[in-house]
């Protein structure tokens, strides 16, 4: 009897209490820098493309949202003429950030994507691709690589020696 | 009154009380919400005021749906059941020294009769339902209802001894000097924990308990006749504390404010407390509920009856 009415009490003080609920379109709260949310493909600091078309992250893609097309520019760089990931499918995973060798694609703390027609949820690459460099601003992937490209043969890379010549002698 | 006169009464009795109800489901989610620290419905309208409105718009545009294996007669006329019946008793509750629909010498029997019948809505309810969970609730909605109305009626016959009649007009005049909650404590109390359990709210809410029955004896019932369902029970929650208020709270007695505002204050107190019960206590087991209501309250009601009857005949009065 006692416990009962002790707990109706308790739970009356609570009226009184601060509201935990953060009331959303009024107030946003400050997301953490690697929470996972809307998807983009960043550029090195050069402003080019970072993204290779390797297809990792269409490979670790979970629901397989994400489908690209590989194309070689003639300087000998890879790129993607087409990427297009479908957020109507899209769980936000990450795997795809942690599958990228070139950190290319990442996950920004957004989370504000919803619309109308399920359609506008495919997006195309002109939707992902950003002008900055994303969370990882001073790399460029083809001068911490060692493949060749045009302007920069092999062993000109940063942190990379002259290649060794494997049919000489001398050590 | 004319009968022009009581036929507009009762329209305005019953568009008040409805609209008493529908607040009563606004300031349940609000209040709810203070209680667990969250602000409740509170983007239709000011403060949320229209999502009475909107549910209202939600609940009329689903689908009617009568199960193919129910009982059809029953199933539609189970619903009408408990609203005609909780309204009804709101006829006999005096509302300002003046206002009164009708001044029958019984009303505090006419009452309980009415919350009796309501029994047969959920009854019939569980029964015309035809399935499982419907039965089970339905089954468990009359062993509470009726246990819980033996009491209910005990513990309010200190009040009529005291007032010396059964007419609620003449019990709230008779508590001019000194409200009955003061000298009929426990029937007040055995009469609030009876009210909780005729509304079936919780912490009596065995007959729809959800995480065992689904929804008990509404289970299959959609759209309109569940909202007659719940608005029964909101309707009763209003005529319960409605009646709690002329019983034991002086009815529409009190200083400064006209009598139908007092009369308003106090119901609306007691809605919130319902509501604050509802926020704080959880469900009993059935056999806990039943051997609570016999073994504890019904003593309690037959001792107060027997204590009070031997006081008002020493004293006479």
């Amino acid at each position: 009897m006692w416990s009962i009415l002790r707990s109706i009490w308790i739970v009356l003080k609570h009226l009184f209490a601060p509201k935990v609920t953060v009331l959303y379109p009024e107030r946003k709260r400050r997301l953490p820098a690697r929470w996972r949310g809307r998807i983009i493909l960043s550029r090195d600091p050069d402003g080019e493309e970072r993204c290779v078309a390797c297809y990792l992250c269409a490979v670790a893609c979970p629901p397989s949202c994400i489908s690209l097309q590989a194309e070689t520019r003639e300087d000998g760089r890879r790129y993607p003429s087409v990427f297009r990931i479908n957020f109507s499918r899209c769980i936000f995973c990450g795997f795809c950030e942690e599958a990228c060798p070139t950190y290319a694609i990442q996950l920004t703390p957004d989370y504000e994507m919803s619309e109308y027609e399920r359609k506008n949820l495919v997006y195309e690459k002109e939707h992902l691709l950003i002008s900055g460099t994303g969370k990882y601003p001073g790399y460029n992937f083809y001068r911490a690589a060692g493949l060749a490209i045009k302007g920069k043969a092999k062993g000109e890379a940063e942190n990379e020696r002259p290649p060794v010549d494997v049919k000489g002698l001398l050590p | 009154m004319s009968g022009l006169g009581i036929l507009g009464l009762a329209v305005a009795l019953f568009f008040g009380v409805l609209l008493f109800a529908a607040l009563t489901i606004w300031a349940e989610r609000r209040l709810l919400g203070a209680l667990q620290e969250r602000y409740g419905p509170n983007r239709v309208g000011p403060l949320g005021l229209l999502q009475v409105i909107a549910d209202m718009v939600k609940v009329f545009t689903k689908e009617n749906w009568i199960p193919p294996f129910a009982d059809r007669p029953v199933f539609i006329l189970a619903p009408s059941i408990i609203i005609v019946t909780t309204l009804a008793s709101f006829a006999v509750i005096p509302l300002t020294p003046l206002v009164v629909m009708s001044d029958i010498n019984v009303g505090l029997l006419f009452f309980l009769g009415m919350s009796s019948l309501a029994v047969y809505s959920v009854a019939l309810a569980g029964w015309g339902s035809n399935s499982k969970f419907s039965l089970l609730g339905g089954v468990r909605a009359v062993g509470q209802m009726v246990s819980y109305e033996v009491f209910m009626g005990i513990s309010l016959l200190g009040v009529v001894l005291q007032a010396g009649s059964f007419s609620l007009v003449d019990i709230v005049t008779a508590q001019s000097g000194l409200w009955y909650c003061v000298p009929q404590f426990v029937g007040f109390v055995v009469f609030f924990i009876a009210g909780l359990a005729e509304t079936r709210r919780i912490p009596f809410d065995l007959p729809e308990a959800e995480n065992e029955l689904v929804a008990g004896y509404h289970t299959e019932y959609s759209g309109f006749k569940f909202a007659m369902f719940y608005l029964g029970e909101y309707v009763g929650v209003t005529l319960n504390s409605a009646m709690i208020a002329t019983l034991f709270f002086g009815g529409w007695q009190g200083p400064w404010l006209p009598p139908l505002a007092w009369f308003i204050v106090k119901t609306a107190f007691f809605v919130a407390v319902f509501i604050l019960i509802r926020g704080a206590l959880p469900r009993p087991r059935y056999d806990q509920l039943i051997s609570f209501g016999w073994k504890l309250m019904f003593p309690l009601a037959v001792l107060n009856l027997a204590v009070t009857g031997g006081i008002v005949l020493a004293t006479g009065h």
